[in-house]
């Protein structure tokens, strides 16, 4: 009896070829990352200020080092991009087109467990000797080039190239199939311009891993010869590494900076386009109104992703490329600020003057707008190569990309759970859950004060002179005991970091709220209605949702006959006429409307 | 101001001409391909994906096949891209002597042959992906008349398979030949490329051939049509663009050291 029902387990939940369930397995990865990720931020964050605890002697250099690695290897790869695009892209996407399944589900279900493996990689390489990689996850060489170079840079810094390479491979082979399943299985009505923007999110985020991640691999693959093969592709003949000479060809460490930029800054937007696309909707349907310039917004969306591919030379500033180049790329980077700035202003336009209902998923949207205002409005300023030659590698751009990527993504995927908590939750037996709306509200307002008590901060010790990846901010010793002019510099900052860290306590704390809230909404949560919030995108249609329920084989013919967000005000309140509804009578009413002369 | 500025007639319901096979989608598509056969005005693009038609499937992997090579241009392009930096590269010695490390590897003359073989076998695979679709023949399979598909298209499949092991070994030889100029993987820069170039489109060919096996087999054992010019389509495709990028290749190693 036992051994059938585990094997049904096993079938179900692990060798599972359904793409709703294995948009579950990614996010379950995902909220075991983010959890470790979170830890090791705050590990930072007290070992910054106070160096002497836990422990009772400050951690070594290389240690605060590789902490920081696995801090943003695993956040950026692991949460930001398996969440959004491959979490709810599985669970979300195929019903948002009225399709029946992704287009390649074996594929589908092997880049799932090829991303776990990668992520198993990259932890163990903390227990090996040496420990883990220590170079940031951006892996520059000559450091990442050469064992010798630090303890990580051994065997560590290999576990992390394998890792980072079947990730791309994984994620590569998913955005085949997230691009052929909304290119081919879109139901009938289903055009390109009635697509949701939560669609266009996830097909130009494809696009661009689909260019993004074979580079990264390339460009590991040479990395990896360097390591190991003798090769020096990026080691330049005469470099001193840890009293080692290399001898070898004519190498160059930026050569991998353009590699990995190339690849680096789309990686970023892939992060983020799945949140733009969910706040234009979740707006929308929230303060019932049409997406303001729908169609200008599907252009920003490409636009953004377009321009995405051009611009990673702004990483590259002071690493010593010619003064033409990066006067080109600082304008195609402040280029990006247009589309990004007409995608703002559809959101206000969207909700100005609406009545908005304030749910906890509109309340994250709203707080997303927010954090991708204040975290772009200092992307131009860095974006300029003079003040950047002063602002690179501070505390001033680790605000900047927390604010705009990890903050504002992370509300993306909030917004989304708990938007989309009934669908996750929905099986066979009883129709899907919501969360806790009051407890919603109060952990969205505790991570909105959370988020900017910790990172506004950061913009003016970075300004101050606060250097990235520095393990220690107190007692830099200077010439003959005294304190260093760096040390000085640093102290001056001591306040403002107390601050920081106590905000960021305060920040990861706010979060067990939700994970208290998630944990008891799976099993208590209050039953919702077949659409909850009177959505109109296809993934509420009651043949989907509870969806895995009929066999695909049974789902009725599903026709679409309008964009998404159409609503409609009536005597009695608004309605909602979702994209399935064909209702001649209120799409003459429609006409009526306009037609009509104002009184 | 107006309370709402959000204009409330952006799109309407679009006209369906349905006596035009119109699935309101925008586009028509052509009216004598895609019609579903169920008299007027079925067409394969109303119905739910899963029943669009007898080459719904296949024109699906093709596509997510067209994708993959896709990204794999783009490991190429980063590959062939960092070839022309560190070609140009080069350093200052001790005495401020410009030294330029960069010594051409001359390209061993059977890389001539093998690209010939590989062009062949670009031929004879085309030639399997034909008869896959040969309308005749798919009748009688479809009324059971045998497999007269699997039979024409074997020969053709099994050529293709001995072409791409014949260029293996060419490459292997060549590989053999430079070894024998004491030209290693470590020996300078030009080298590191020249075998890095050849060693991952050696693998893609590899993979290739493993396709083709896989394509080989799936003629014997699979008994429905679709499933079989799945294999030897998206195979074809894939071994044409491994083809191609091996003239790009062949000429960057040949021509611009
Ligand atoms: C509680 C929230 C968080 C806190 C307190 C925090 C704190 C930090 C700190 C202290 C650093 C090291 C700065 C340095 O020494 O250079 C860092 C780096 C970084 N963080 Fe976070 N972080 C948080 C959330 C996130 C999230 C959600 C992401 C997701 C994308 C993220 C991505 C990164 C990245 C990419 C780096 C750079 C790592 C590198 O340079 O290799 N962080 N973070
Ligand atoms: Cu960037």
């Amino acid at each position: 009896m036992t051994s059938i029902r585990s094997k049904n387990f096993f079938k179900t939940y692990i060798a599972t070829t359904d793409h709703r369930t294995i948009g579950i397995q990614y996010l379950v990865l995902a909220l075991i990352s983010v959890a470790i990720g979170t830890l090791l931020s705050l590990l930072m964050r007290i070992h910054l200020v106070w160096p002497t605890w836990p422990l009772s002697h400050p951690i070594l250099p290389e240690d605060y080092l590789a902490i920081v690695t696995i801090h943003g290897t695993i956040m950026l790869f692991f949460v930001l991009t398996t969440a959004p695009q491959a979490g709810f892209g599985n669970l979300i996407l195929p019903a948002q087109i009225g399709a029946r399944s992704m287009a390649f589900p074996v594929l589908n279900a092997s880049s799932f467990w090829l991303t776990a493996t990668a992520l198993l990689i990259l932890l163990s390489s903390t227990f090996v000797p040496g420990g883990a990689a220590i170079s940031g996850w951006t892996a520059y060489p000559p450091l990442s080039a050469v064992p010798g170079a630090g303890p990580g840079q051994g065997l560590g810094m290999d576990l992390w190239l394998v890792s980072i390479a079947l990730f791309a491979i994984a994620t590569t082979a998913s955005s085949i199939n997230t691009l052929t399943t909304i290119i081919r299985n879109r139901c009938h009505g289903m055009t390109w311009e009635r697509l949701p923007l939560t669609v266009w999110g996830w097909f130009t985020a494809a696009i661009l891993s689909l260019i993004a991640f074979s580079v990264v691999l390339a460009a590991i693959l040479l990395l990896l010869c360097d390591r190991h093969a003798g090769t020096s592709f990026f080691v330049p003949n005469g470099d001193l590494v840890s009293g080692v000479i290399h001898h070898g060809g004519d190498g160059s460490p930026l050569l991998w900076l353009h590699l990995f930029w190339f690849f680096g800054h789309p990686e970023v937007y892939i992060a983020i386009l799945p949140g733009l696309g969910l706040t234009s909707m979740l707006l929308a349907n929230f303060s019932h109104r049409k997406v303001f310039a729908y169609r200008t917004m599907i252009t920003t969306t490409l636009l953004i992703g377009f321009l995405g591919i051009l611009l990673w030379g702004h990483h590259m500033f002071v690493a010593g490329l010619n003064p033409f180049v990066s006067s080109a790329f600082s304008i195609s980077t402040t280029a990006i600020a247009l589309p990004a700035s007409a995608k703002v202003l559809s959101w206000l336009a969207t909700i100005w003057r609406s009545k908005p209902q304030y749910t906890t998923a509109m309340l994250f949207s709203l707080g997303f707008v927010s954090l991708f205002v204040t975290g772009g409005l200092t992307g131009p300023i860095l974006a300029q190569p003079i003040l950047d030659e002063y602002l690179h590698n501070t505390f001033f751009v680790v605000a900047h990309f927390h604010l705009i990527m990890a903050m504002a993504g992370v509300f993306a995927l909030y917004a989304a759970t708990y938007y989309w908590f009934p669908l996750i939750t929905a099986t066979t037996k009883h129709p899907g859950r919501l969360m806790s709306e009051p407890l919603g509200h109060l952990h969205f307002w505790l991570t909105l004060i959370g988020a900017y008590a910790v990172f506004l901060p950061m913009h003016l010790t970075g300004l101050a002179g606060e250097p990235r990846h520095y393990a220690q901010l107190t007692g830099i010793p200077g010439p003959g005991g005294s304190l260093s002019p760096t040390g000085l510099l640093l102290a001056q900052t001591i306040p403002l970091n107390l601050h920081i860290t106590y905000a960021a306590i305060f920040l990861a704390t706010a979060q067990l709220l939700f994970l208290f809230n998630l944990f008891r909404s799976l099993r208590k949560g209050q039953f919702a209605t077949s659409n909850p919030w009177r959505a109109t995108t296809l993934e509420w249609h009651p043949a989907m949702n509870p969806f895995p329920p009929i066999p695909a084989s049974d789902i009725p013919v599903i026709t679409v006959h309008r964009a998404p967000c159409h609503y409609e005000s009536t005597a009695n309140g608004d309605t909602s006429l979702p994209q399935w509804t064909s209702d001649p009578v209120s799409q003459i009413s429609i006409e009526d409307t306009t037609n009509a002369k104002p009184e | 101001m107006p309370a709402i500025i959000t204009p409330n007639k952006t799109d309407q319901e679009r006209k369906r001409r349905l006596e035009d096979h119109d699935g309101g989608s925008g586009r028509r598509p052509p009216t004598d391909k895609r019609t579903g056969g169920g008299g007027d005005g079925d067409n394969w693009n109303d119905r739910s994906h899963g029943r669009r038609g007898p080459y719904e499937r296949l024109h699906r992997y093709r596509m997510g096949i067209f994708f993959a090579l896709a990204s794999d241009l783009m490991f190429f392009v980063a590959i062939v891209s960092t070839f022309f930096v560190n070609q140009s590269a080069s350093h200052l010695n001790v005495y401020n002597h410009f030294v330029d490390t960069w010594v051409p590897t001359v390209i061993p003359p059977i890389l001539w042959l093998n690209t010939v073989v590989l062009l062949i076998s670009s031929g004879t695979i085309e030639m399997a992906r034909r008869t896959m679709f040969h309308e005749t023949d798919v009748m009688d399979e479809w009324l059971g008349l045998g497999k007269p598909i699997t039979r024409r298209a074997l020969p053709w499949l099994s050529a293709t398979i001995v072409l791409g092991f014949l260029f293996l070994a060419g490459q292997w030889i060549a590989w053999r030949q430079l070894a024998s100029q004491h030209v290693f993987f470590r020996t300078n820069q030009s080298s590191h490329f020249f075998y890095l170039i050849t060693g991952v489109h050696a693998v893609h060919l590899f993979i290739g051939i493993a396709a083709l096996i896989a394509a080989f087999t799936g003629l014997y054992v699979s008994r429905q049509l679709e499933n079989r010019q799945i294999l030897v389509d998206s195979t074809a495709w894939y071994w044409h663009a491994m083809g191609l990028l091996w003239l790009f290749l062949f000429t960057l190693l040949a021509f611009f050291q």
